[in-house]
């Protein structure tokens, strides 16, 4: 089956439904086209792959062990939002990219209801667990390969940023977060951070928090002239250069 | 004088004069009558009422105007009970004050009868303060009296101490219970009074009061609902000398709009520099030091004149105090925060600037002046602007009627049932059958079900969410004997530190990092931010998320420049600037009371009332009557009309600008499904302007556009629940919700700013819970708390239903008088409550017009 087929078959029903929904983001990223959803995810058309950083299943019920009832929802919640984008997007590969178990038991404690999610998800398709730092064992009882990294071409995922690593990185770890000014206001949102060489992914787990993007822990990974935070809306992301952005 | 000061030997207190008590059978003893006539003083009756329905085990509520010897009056019945011998280690009555400065400054004064009449009764105070040490000691060793808070008394009741401690108690005083009952506060200290009741079955209750709409709310606060027709004797006493009221008629231009008064400063001077001492009280922080600013301008005399506030430095506020007490001051510019309890000076005229919001609180103000039954306070309004001239005029009418504010009735907040099933549990393991019919029996709860009680139990015990996982974790445990107790140390721990129902809003502190100056071309400072400068005060943080750096704002007196935010500092520089840039007028903090808000309707509707009012005003209001129209006092007048290329729609429905805020919302909502494309609008205390581009009045005069269906109450279905969504407003409502239930801690990762993305803000839980459990007791406690309080959605139904039927539209083809004031506010007065999505767009667009290739434009 040519893949640049399905591609592109996949891309006229995409613009189909999605028309409707939401407006996706293009970005260039080591010569290759990438789509960003208003979700926080980064689909790659030419490898049909989608990948989703920082969905930390199960940070709610690692909170009860502190005696902190949280709603015992977020993994549902996070499942539900990817159902939705898998169901848009169909695509033949799925990447997570690291921390997405909050804790190294946190795969036990998955409701069965949220384990048959995930394997409805899987069904059909590859799926990638790359490790981070809250989930560096594979997952228990759960399918999908588990890799510290993944480069395709002259693109690669991996969890944490790394100095030397710019050039066609595409990582999670730090969920950008950015706050920007205007009129009587402000607003704070996750975002996608890229300077054209190297992309961070927003978190995409439903309790994840932000950190915002003028922190010290993005200034050495980005060219400064080039930085753009590309900030999710409700049904579009919007670019906006990193030095319109406000520090908290 | 002090509100104790009727026990100071300073100031006798002259009224009312009777020479010899006639004691109701005796029951002032000997000792205390020899007191009174050394002080030259007698007994007032409503001194030896109360004491006589003390003395029969009745509980009472006292009603007094300030200076009418309102706290001798209620601890007469303990001073002359324990001044027979009695269990010296015993504690017999206690004092609760809604401030901990309160309490301090009625032991001083209860000390002096005590001295001078030989009494043998040990008085101490428990407050944060109160070392650890001593709170030991007083559990084992308690005093007679102990003059406390309410959140010092949760605390207590949840020690295994409290048992022995209260058991013999004997009675409770509640003092300025008007300003505490109908609140979150009032619903803690109301569940821990039917606490006491279950362990001192034989106490009774004294409730000292202002003046109050329905005295019968607060009767009903004192006794246990075990029997629901129950009510607390009532004793008033006489009112003082009618207030000297007076609303400044100003000589000067008076504003269309805005907050400030600057066009009175100068008259507000004059005033200042003619009494012995003023207080001028304002609504918001922001309007104080503007005031504050304004006043200094024209200090040519440089009279000593103070600022006071609730964000600046606590120091910073005590040294106004004393040299308010010391009599240094000529002038003190204050909020809210000298509403209450102590008198700092000899005050004697108080001028409120702004609109007083509601007439119970004018009066309150007032009775800051003067504390002396027999001279009348002397007030003055100052309005600024012309709507405001009307609020005045109906509060003044209603302050000389004597009319008060209805209190709104209102149920026990559930996140605060949580707190203390919770807090019941830290004292003793308890049955659940016996702590709800306790929690019954308290005035706020009496509606409560078995079913919501063991809803909150379960939330306590576990989260009480339907998919109950977190069983193992549980904070509250039933035992084998089937009473629930708290799990460990630790959850005790957990509650100690997170009792109480005030959540302040989050604060950041403001440090000067560094003299300013005029900025000069490239001696801007670029280094780092250092922490090292002198801290100012503390700043709500959603003020300064509004400003971006550079942006400079009044804060202290003086005009301040943002620098950053580190950590939770906001980091400023002085500077010379002559206006700061933000205006930092936050909106008034009370809503318009629904009672001025009818009287302004009807002052409004009906000229013959006009002749009272400021020429200007009463002119603005005829020519109204000739361009558009003013509706009766029932009807919502609708007006429409192009200008500037856009078309608005104005109406007045005089609910405050909380509930306007929120019918903003909901009606810009329907008017988008209609058709009518609007682009914003805004809101203050009196009407609601929305702007769009179709021609509103058009469409609703060829009939394509219904007004009542806009206007219909069913907004409050679907449209509210949608915005309720997104709404900050309500996920602000739920925060404080989660932390007073429990849910989460106080001190909840989150303000180490460097570590956000590690930890979660509850907007997440909100959106989480929202979605997969929407009827879950924390949701059902924020929709009740948003109903009253960020939302106002009870006063905004209230009106849909008054209007129903009642809408008088005019179709007209410019600005009306009456809507010049809420169109000079657009732009001035940002939204809060929606997501502003706009402003992304705004800097997308921005940014795309700015890089464009020369000789390029973009559309």
């Amino acid at each position: 089956m040519g893949g640049s087929e399905r591609a592109s078959g996949r891309d006229a029903a995409l613009k189909g439904t999605a028309k409707a929904h939401r407006a996706p983001a293009h970005l260039r990223l080591a010569g290759a086209a990438f789509v960003m959803d208003p979700s926080g995810a980064l689909y790659w058309p030419d490898e049909d792959l989608l990948a989703v950083a920082d969905l930390h299943f199960e940070k709610g019920s690692s909170y009860a062990a502190r005696r902190v009832f949280l709603p015992p929802y977020d993994t549902a919640a996070t499942l539900m939002r990817l159902l939705e984008l898998v169901c848009l997007y169909e695509p033949k590969r799925i990447v997570a990219l690291g921390d997405s178990f909050h804790d190294a038991a946190a795969s036990t404690r998955l409701a069965a209801q949220d384990r048959a999610r995930i394997r409805a998800l899987q069904a059909g398709r590859d799926w990638i667990w790359i490790t981070g730092n809250h989930d560096p064992q594979a997952p228990s009882g759960l399918d999908g390969d588990v890799v510290a990294e993944l480069a395709i071409g002259a693109v690669r995922f991996r969890h944490e940023p790394q100095e030397d690593g710019a050039e066609g990185e595409i990582a999670g770890h730090l969920h950008p977060m950015a706050r920007v000014g205007g009129l009587g206001g402000t607003v704070r949102r996750r975002c996608f951070v890229s300077d054209g060489s190297r992309c961070i992914l927003p978190a995409f787990g439903a309790y994840a928090g932000g950190l915002n993007l003028r922190d010290e822990a993005f200034g050495f990974l980005f060219r400064e002239a080039d930085r753009f935070a590309h900030i999710l809306g409700r049904s579009q992301v919007y670019r906006i250069p990193h030095h319109f952005c406000l520090p908290d | 004088m002090s509100k104790a000061s009727s026990l100071s030997p300073k100031r006798p207190e002259r009224l009312p004069v009777r020479k010899v008590p006639k004691p109701a059978g005796g029951l002032l003893p000997q000792r205390f009558q020899d007191w009174f006539a050394a002080r030259g003083w007698a007994p007032r009756q409503h001194q030896l009422d109360l004491l006589a329905h003390a003395q029969a085990g009745k509980n009472t509520l006292l009603i007094a105007p300030t200076g009418a010897g309102k706290t001798l009056a209620g601890f007469l019945p303990t001073l002359v009970e324990l001044e027979r011998p009695v269990n010296r280690s015993a504690l017999h009555t206690l004092y609760i004050s809604p401030l901990k400065a309160l309490a301090v400054d009625v032991h001083r004064n209860l000390q002096i009868p005590i001295a001078e009449m030989g009494l043998d009764i040990r008085v101490e105070t428990r407050t944060g303060d109160t070392s650890a040490s001593k709170r030991m000691r007083q559990r084992r060793d308690p005093p007679a009296i102990l003059l406390t808070t309410p959140e010092q008394l949760a605390l207590l009741l949840a020690t295994p101490d409290a048992k022995p401690l209260f058991s013999t108690l004997r009675r409770v005083i509640f003092d300025e219970l008007h300003a505490i009952a109908a609140s979150k506060r009032g619903d803690l200290l109301n569940l821990d009074l039917a606490r006491l009741r279950s362990l001192a079955p034989a106490m009774t209750t004294i409730g000292l009061s202002a003046t109050v709409r329905d005295p019968d709310e607060l009767r009903r606060w004192l006794v246990g609902r075990d029997d629901p027709k129950a009510l607390a004797e009532l004793v008033v006493a006489p009112p003082g000398a009618p207030a000297d009221l007076s609303i400044l008629d100003t000589s000067e231009h008076l504003p269309w709009a805005g907050h400030m008064n600057r066009h009175a400063m100068a008259e507000i001077y004059e005033r200042i520099k003619s009494a012995h001492m003023t207080l001028v009280f304002v609504n918001t922080r922001a309007q104080a030091e503007f005031v504050f600013q304004e006043l200094w301008r024209l200090n040519e005399d440089a009279l000593p004149i103070a600022l006071h506030h609730g964000s600046l430095d606590v120091a910073q506020r005590r040294r106004v105090e004393d040299a308010m007490s010391l009599g240094r001051l000529k002038a003190v510019v204050c909020t809210s925060t000298l509403d209450l309890g102590i008198d700092w000076g000899d005050v004697d005229l108080v001028i409120n600037v702004g609109a007083p919001k509601g007439a119970s609180r004018l009066m309150q103000r007032i009775g800051r002046a003067n504390h002396r039954l027999d001279e009348p306070s002397r007030a003055i309004l100052v309005p600024s602007n012309r709507f405001e001239v009307l609020e005045c005029v109906a509060a003044v009418d209603a302050a000389r009627a004597g009319t008060q504010d209805t209190a709104l009735q209102r149920a026990g907040s559930l996140d605060v049932l949580c707190q203390h099933i919770l807090g019941m549990a830290c004292a003793e393991p308890f049955d659940a059958e016996l702590l709800y019919r306790e929690v019954v029996s308290s005035e706020p709860y009496t509606g409560v079900s078995r079913q919501i009680f063991d809803d909150a139990l379960r939330f306590v015990a576990n989260g009480g969410y339907a998919l109950a996982t977190y069983d193992r974790f549980a904070k509250i445990k039933p035992t084998k004997e089937g009473l629930w107790r708290v799990a460990n140390g630790r959850v005790a721990q957990a509650y100690r530190m997170n009792v109480g129902t005030i959540v302040e809003a989050d604060m950041l502190k403001v440090r000067l990092v560094r003299g300013g100056g005029r900025p000069s071309a490239g001696k801007t400072y670029t280094g780092p931010l250092r922490k090292s400068g002198r801290m100012l005060g503390e700043i709500e943080e959603y003020f300064i998320e509004m400003l971006t750096p550079k942006d400079t704002f009044l804060f202290g007196g003086e005009i301040l420049q943002l620098e950053g935010i580190v950590e939770n500092e906001a980091l400023v520089s002085r500077t010379f600037a002559e206006q700061p840039k933000i205006p930092s007028y936050m909106g008034g903090k009370f809503p318009l009371s629904t009672h001025l808000a009818a009287r302004v309707r009807q002052i409004l509707s009906d000229p013959r009332e006009w002749k009272d009012l400021p020429p200007q005003v009463a002119e603005w209001l005829t020519l109204q009557q000739i361009h558009s129209a003013l509706p009766p006092p029932g009807d919502l007048l609708v007006e429409t009309f192009p200008r500037g290329g856009r078309f608005y729609l104005a109406c007045y429905p005089f609910e405050g600008r909380l509930a306007h805020q929120t019918l903003g919302m909901l009606l810009t909502r329907r008017m988008e499904r209609a058709g009518l494309k609007p682009l914003g609008f805004v809101a203050n205390d009196y009407a609601l302007a929305v702007w769009g581009l179709a021609d509103i009045g058009a469409r609703v005069s060829h009939g394509l556009v219904s007004l009542q269906d806009l206007f219909s109450e069913d907004m409050l279905g679907d449209d509210l629940e949608a915005w309720l969504q997104e709404s900050s407003l309500m996920k602000r409502t739920f925060r404080n919700c989660a932390i007073i239930s429990g849910l989460i801690e106080r001190n909840f990762p989150g303000k180490e700013k460097s570590a956000r993305q590690v930890t979660i803000s509850t907007d997440l839980i909100y959106d989480v819970l929202r979605r997969h459990e929407p009827d879950h007791i924390l949701l059902r406690a924020a929709r009740a708390d948003a109903a009253t309080g960020l939302l106002d959605i009870a006063r905004l139904a209230g009106m849909l239903s008054r209007i129903r039927g009642r809408i008088m539209h005019k179709d007209l083809d410019r600005v009306s008088p009456l809507a010049v004031p809420i169109m000079l506010e657009i732009g001035r007065e940002p939204v809060y409550g929606e997501a502003r999505e706009d402003i992304l767009a705004q800097a997308e667009q921005l940014w795309a017009e700015a890089s464009a290739p020369p000789g390029e434009t973009l559309h």
